[in-house]
């Protein structure tokens, strides 16, 4: 250990961790430029792992955090075709909520939005969350009476959600266009104050540093290619490196699940559909919570950095590819200047896309597969980020010990065959 | 006040010396003329500084005078972040500076840049997180410190739309190159549409010279300028950006305050290449700018840059530069050229400047300043790639010009597909793959030599051309030597840091190779960790160091390292270019008027407007209450154009209906009317309305309002699998529709419906007939949505309102009044009719909601009928009940109030209402199909967490026995 970090070690001591910039001391007072690789330094690929986790985006490095971390298992490897979270983890809005519609969701997002109160603590890395809040604004008395359905199921099961009426919503975010005449007048809405944002990229880097740390290989640029499947388990994974065997491989990817589920012969009830989103340039903060209204098919929320970030509904087409449309940015523009007009002078920077794995409930895939030893973290549409410290969680558990945690037993795949889908259809549109 | 810096009118080509244009910067007024940017105003008075950093607020000025950084971003009242560089003065603009507290000369927060040495890369995700929850309270003063501009909130821009264009050929770019694109492709009978987002054509032609004595330039520019005006296949934008590109040549080009939407059947980008930085200390400040810059301010708008000049150069364009500082009186004081040994050309050999000393193979090692503008450079030899002798010459001057390189101007190429390659030789990036239908030409394809690039437009046009067929020529040959212009090298790095790679986002030459010290290495996750090329010029001029420094620090080639993507826009554009004008159609039923004159509530369904109920003297309630009243033992008439109407004929047409809804069609009898439910493949309920016969081959099926059009859209696409011999038409918009409801409603339509039996086994309920009523042609249907005797009249939509006046003259001595649907609702439930989307959500099935009726068990197949068979098999989970509340001070329950026992939750009420006829509250709900039987108890949790029993009765709970609707 350098001096300067002993220094900002014992200063943090002294002083409290209150004080915490002092983590920065080091990088002031040294010479050379502390850096640690987080994610150790690239390896050749072993002949084996106990475990192969299949994407490494936030997802993946979740999994092998909690695998290492709660159930001491070290020997695991991240395939990651591009770079770390470089998917839908990057590419994703950010939004954390659990203001779902299902008694089974809202348990298990509760938990998820749990643990990301305490993440940057516990990976001992900012992933700067913020509980700004979310509103969810209703046009009409139909979507009043879905709003308050959840409003409803949420407080029963302690997640924080309450009907707003226009007054409660202009105090809460004044500059809204409230006007009756508008196209659509605003009826009310659905706050859920436990709703909360956070760098996305840093939940996937914190947690692969995590893991990386305890031995986990992180391996980028590795494309899995083929599964070998021998006896009803997988044999091998074949990736652009080279053939390697495994104990248990679970499949954390989004965009491409079902071709990846293929490769094992898993045929899963997913439909993929490009998600789009733009963002602004930065200008100086003026909207705190989140907002979105699904009637118009948009939502927003202003960055830590200024800039207002603006998604919408998915693409109308089911399609592998991240194109961005002219059509999309067009009619996210026109929806957001209804409840925000004077956003017209704000210039965007850029537009991109994900793709969306949706299942037909609006809720994952996540457990046990017709393969053995072949776990599936699948169809997370536009839900996936936020349930990421979760599902590690849930994931390393069944992983370790083979069971699957009651968490998540209403998401197996098996629950299709059953007819006892988890519909999540009224608590998912427009608002990630 | 004098403008210290401006020329005399020889130079200035932009801008017109007669003209003075007054404005205001920082308070202070200033003098510019017709066709200066602000920024060229502001520099020809010697204002330097036009905004601040984003990070550490350093004081910024002109960097590109080309609107492709973040520099130059000021406020306007109404607009923040605008380019000053590009953005035109007029008469009483009023601009200030950006991202400052205090003034933009002393910038309270401009302190944070010396503690730069605390916030390495990444800095946020170090520290500030521990106790769990200090993070919200560094986050709110992080907050106050983000974003530049400031959005006035009380504006809102108007006035903005889109227009439509086709063209043969998109020229983007109207350089020398995209201009004899342009012309080839025109020859060659293309309609050509060609843009540019300068003021003028001809691009650098305009600015940089071709030969040292720059006659050449005119010449050039005159003679394709000539081409261009007079070519009748040309279509000419300026002002106008062409901002991104989409799928099958789909390219949106802003201009004023319309975005016009071009398809091209090809596209050629003439799109010439962006002047880099060369970094070092101090590279940032106010004085430091590009080569092409200088000249621009000079040559178009008649600035002189500085007094006392160094350029800083690796190739001619430098040593051109140096030749316009020189034209416009500026002192250079000294040419530093990066190359070791650079052979001369006519430009750097040319006698004008043979008197300036040229330090070769050496840097500008670092700058200084004071007063926030440059004061001098420090020139050190280079010793290696990227390192510098350790001591070297000072030499004091306010203006600094390099030029040590280009990026080809690729966004627009890799939006479409292409990708980048580097090549070591000559140092830059080069545009590959492009995909077919876009062609590339001129500088931005990496010709440096004028002859060249007027070769290679030529080249691009003919293929283009000759891919639409119009011309048949072999691509011309011509000589492909390449210039060397970049310096594959000019960084370096300083004790003291603050040599900036990005601008935008203040990120110095550490920041990037630390990034990859603390494993960020690939180049995406480099820029999403240290923000590299986030920031408002996207990385124009941060993405070529941040890939050479990025490869060499992780062992790469700096074609494996790239750069990260490009993404539409290319510049920004405002979100109100974006939306154009508000496009959200609204529909109106024909009779919309008369309701207004009625004095109607309206209210909102989907896109419709529609009457909740028509205004009296008594409240809403009192009202609503009437209304219903009135149905109930007179008549009432109800606006309900909204429904949605489908046309299906064809000699399937009833097969195919049998396979859409889960009821049996095949013997249904003309003239009659049957339900029709309609479930998914997963068995849930998600439309209905009623099939009516009209004839063997023709059924005229109603769906709800706001699911007409998926269950269209549905129709089709079944069909587009089944392949059956039917038409569907979506007609809802052709027929307006009433309901004529009540006991009294027979002896009313009567009066005006003389051709049609009217009477009950004339026309019993669910028949069907087509008659005239008032000399309207129409359909007619007795349904009973209200559970009274009734009629629905389907009219053609233009007879809307002769139908209701007639329809209300008629009722005149019955007093029939109009009834909205808040009437509706309440005269529904009355009768445990569900309101499909409100009583049935995302899992009901037609059991649950007590439809098992409607399906048909015996056919052979329906959408979804797979999957209810399987559900029928399983016990079931809950059902939709009637429920009656007889206690009358019990709070009234909300729809989606739950139905709990204890702490659990077993469903939700859907609807609720107080029935004035039965004089209880009655509503429907979900509940565990365990606890579904008439007279079991349920509990609903009301407001304020208040549980209210109810009673679970069957529905329907008025006129159980339906005899009054089938009268």
């Amino acid at each position: 250990m350098t001096l300067p970090t002993l220094l900002a070690k014992f200063l943090e001591l002294i002083f409290g961790v209150t004080l915490m910039p002092l983590a920065l001391l080091k990088y002031a007072f040294s010479n050379r430029y502390p850096g640690q690789p987080a994610f150790g330094k690239p390896k050749a690929l072993k002949s084996r792992y106990d475990v192969i986790i299949i994407g490494g985006g936030g997802h993946g490095a979740a999994i092998a955090w909690y695998l290492a971390k709660h159930h001491g298992i070290r020997d695991v490897a991240i395939l990651e075709k591009g770079y770390l979270g470089g998917g839908n983890t990057a590419r994703n809005t950010a939004v954390i909520r659990s203001n779902y519609l299902t008694e089974e969701g809202v348990n298990f997002y509760r938990e998820s939005v749990d643990l990301f109160g305490n993440l940057s603590n516990e990976l001992s890395y900012n992933i700067m969350l913020e509980n700004r809040g979310q509103l969810t604004l209703a046009h009409s008395d139909a979507a009043m009476r879905s709003l308050r359905w959840r409003a409803e199921v949420n407080q029963h099961l302690n997640v924080r959600s309450e009907m707003l009426d226009r007054q409660a919503i202009r105090e809460l975010v004044p500059n809204l266009a409230m006007s009756e005449d508008a196209r659509f007048p605003i009826l009310g809405g659905l706050w859920h104050a436990d709703g909360a944002t956070g760098r996305h990229d840093a939940v996937a880097w914190g947690y692969a540093r995590g893991a990386c740390e305890q031995g986990v290989e992180l391996h980028q640029l590795t494309e899995v290619v083929g599964l070998k499947v021998k006896n009803g388990r997988i044999a091998a994974v074949e990736t652009n490196r080279g053939t390697i065997e495994c104990g248990v491989a679970v499949q954390a990817v989004a965009g491409t699940c079902s071709v990846v589920a293929d490769m094992a012969g898993i045929k899963l009830p997913i439909h993929s559909y490009p998600l789009q989103a733009m963002v602004t340039q930065p200008y100086k903060p003026l909207l705190n919570p989140m907002v979105s209204s699904p009637h118009v098919h948009v939502y927003i929320q202003q960055t830590s950095r200024g800039e207002f970030v603006i998604g919408g509904g998915s693409d109308p087409y089911a399609l592998y590819n991240t194109r961005s449309t002219l059509e999309m940015k067009e009619s996210l523009s026109a929806a957001i200047l209804e409840l925000f007009p004077f956003l017209g002078q704000a210039r965007l920077l850029r537009q991109w896309a994900g793709v969306t794995d949706m299942t037909p409930d609006y809720s994952p895939i996540m457990g046990l597969s017709p393969v053995e030893n072949y776990y599936l973290d699948a169809g997370w549409g536009t839900w996936g980020f936020k349930a990421t410290p979760i599902c590690g969680k849930t994931m390393a558990e069944l992983i370790a010990t083979g069971k699957t945690p009651p968490l998540i037993k209403p998401f197996e795949l098996e629950r299709f065959y059953r007819f006892e889908q988890v519909n999540e259809a009224g608590a998912t549109a427009a608002s990630h | 006040m004098t403008e210290l810096n401006r020329l005399p009118s020889s130079f200035g080509s932009l801008i017109d010396h007669k003209q003075p244009v007054r404005f205001q910067f920082e308070g202070r007024d200033y003098n510019g003329y017709h066709g200066d940017t602000i920024a060229s105003a502001l520099a020809a008075n010697n204002q330097w500084i036009l905004s601040r950093s984003f990070k550490y607020h350093r004081a910024r000025g002109i960097l590109t005078m080309a609107g492709q950084d973040a520099n130059t971003l000021v406020q306007l009242p109404n607009d923040p972040n605008v380019p000053a560089d590009v953005a035109p003065i007029v008469d009483g603009l009023v601009v200030r500076g950006q991202n400052y507290s205090g003034s933009l000369q002393h910038d309270r927060n401009a302190s944070i840049q010396y503690l730069s040495r605390f916030l390495p890369v990444g800095f946020y995700y170090k520290a500030f997180f521990r106790p769990r929850g200090i993070w919200e309270y560094w986050a709110k003063f992080f907050r106050k410190k983000a974003g530049l501009g400031v959005i006035n909130e009380g504006y809102v821009a108007s006035g903005y739309d889109k227009q439509y264009k086709f063209c043969d050929v998109l020229v983007i770019g109207a350089g020398a190159a995209g201009m004899t694109a342009a012309i080839t492709a025109a020859n060659a009978g293309a309609e050509v549409l060609l843009v540019d987002e300068q003021v003028t054509l001809g691009g650098a032609l305009n600015y940089a010279r071709l030969s040292a004595d720059l006659s050449d330039n005119g010449t050039l520019r005159e003679n394709l300028v000539a081409q261009i005006s007079s070519h009748t296949n040309i279509e000419l934008m300026t002002k106008a950006t062409a901002n991104g590109w989409f799928g099958d040549n789909w390219v949106p080009v802003i201009q004023g305050k319309r975005m016009f939407k071009v398809r091209a059947a090809e596209v050629i980008m003439c799109t010439g290449a962006l002047e880099q930085l060369s970094v070092f200390r101090n590279n940032d400040v106010p004085g430091v700018m590009l080569a092409g810059a200088a000249s621009r301010l000079i040559r178009l708008y008649g600035v002189r840059p500085g007094e006392h000049a160094v350029v800083l150069t690796a190739n001619d364009a430098g040593y051109a530069c140096a030749l316009d500082l020189v034209d416009a009186g500026v002192d250079v004081r000294a040419i530093v050229d990066l190359r070791a040994d650079p052979a001369p050309t006519s430009m750097s050999a040319a006698d004008a400047i043979s008197a300036i000393p040229v330090y070769k193979n050496s840097a500008v090692y670092a700058a200084s300043e004071s007063k926030n503008h440059l004061r001098g450079v420090e020139i050190r030899k280079i010793i290696a790639s990227g390192e510098c002798a350790d001591d070297g010459r000072l030499i004091d001057c306010d203006l600094l010009c390099m030029s040590v390189g280009f990026m080809p101007t690729y966004q627009l190429a890799c939006q479409a597909g292409a990708t980048l390659g580097y090549d070591n030789e000559s140092a830059r990036f080069s545009i590959e793959n492009l995909p077919s239908s876009v062609q590339m030409g001129g500088a931005a394809n990496g010709f440096w030599n004028m002859d060249a690039a007027i070769d290679d437009a030529q080249r691009a046009a003919i293929t283009a051309t000759n891919a639409l067929a119009l011309t048949t020529s072999p691509l011309p040959s011509f000589n492909q030597e390449q210039v060397q212009v970049n310096h594959d090298w000019p960084m370096f790095a300083h004790p003291k840091g603050k040599e900036f790679v990005d601008l935008d986002e203040d990120l110095q030459l550490a920041d990037i190779v630390n990034a990859t010290l603390d494993g960020y290495e690939h180049i995406q996750l480099v820029k999403r960790f240290s923000t590299c090329g986030m920031g408002p010029s996207q990385g124009r001029h941060s993405a070529l160091p941040a890939a050479r420094l990025v490869a060499r620090a992780t062992g790469k080639t700096i074609a494996e390292t790239g750069v990260t993507t490009a993404r539409p826009p290319f510049s920004a554009e405002s979100l109100a270019h974006c939306a154009g004008q508000s496009f959200y159609p609204a529909r109106r039923s024909n009779m919309h008027h008369r309701h207004l004159d009625a004095g109607a509530e309206m209210l909102q369904i989907g896109n419709w407007y529609r009457p909740a109920y028509y205004r009296s003297s008594k409240d809403a309630a009192a009202t609503i209450e009437e209304e219903a009243h009135q149905v109930r033992n007179g008549v009432g008439i109800i606006d309900v154009s909204t429904l949605g109407g489908i046309d299906v004929r064809g000699p399937d047409a009833a097969e195919f209906l049998n396979r859409m809804y889960t009821f049996v069609f095949a013997k249904q009898p003309v003239g009659r009317a049957r339900y029709a439910l309609m479930t998914n493949e997963a068995g849930v309920v998600i439309d209905d309305g009623v099939a009516c016969r009209l004839d063997e081959n023709m059924f005229y099926v109603t769906a709800t309002t706001g699911g007409v059009d998926r269950v269209f859209q549905s129709m089709l696409k079944w069909n587009a699998q089944w392949r059956m011999d039917v038409d569907i038409a979506n007609v809802t918009s052709a027929y307006c529709a009433v309901n004529i409801a009540g006991p009294q409603s027979r002896q009313v339509l009567q009066r005006i419906c003389t051709d049609l039996d009217l009477s009950s086994d004339g026309f019993p309920y669910m028949g069907v007939r087509t008659g005239r009523v008032a000399d309207i042609p129409a359909r007619l249907l007795r349904a009973g949505f209200v559970g009274e005797l009734g009629f629905e009249i389907h009219a053609p939509q233009h007879c809307g309102e002769a139908l209701w006046d007639a329809l209300i003259e008629a009722g005149k001595d019955e007093g029939i009044r109009p009834f909205g649907i808040d009437a509706q609702r309440l005269l529904r439930l009355e009768k445990g009719h569900i309101i499909i989307g409100q009583d049935t959500d995302a899992m009901s099935s037609p059991a649950e909601v007590g439809m098992k009726w409607a399906v048909g068990n015996k056919k052979p197949f329906f959408v979804g009928q797979r999957t209810i068979r399987e559900l029928d098999q399983m016990p079931a989970k809950r059902a939709l009940v009637g429920f009656e509340i007889t206690d009358l001070e019990a709070p009234l329950p909300k729809e989606s109030h739950l139905v709990v026992a204890g702490d659990q939750m077993l469903g939700r009420v859907t609807s609720a209402a107080y029935s004035p006829s039965l004089k209880k509250t009655i509503g429907l709900a979900y509940v565990a199909a365990n606890n579904a039987e008439s007279g079991a108890t349920i509990q609903i949790r009301t407001d304020k967490q208040k549980l209210v029993n109810a009673m679970v009765v069957p529905i329907p709970f008025y006129d159980r026995d339906n005899s009054r609707q089938e009268l």
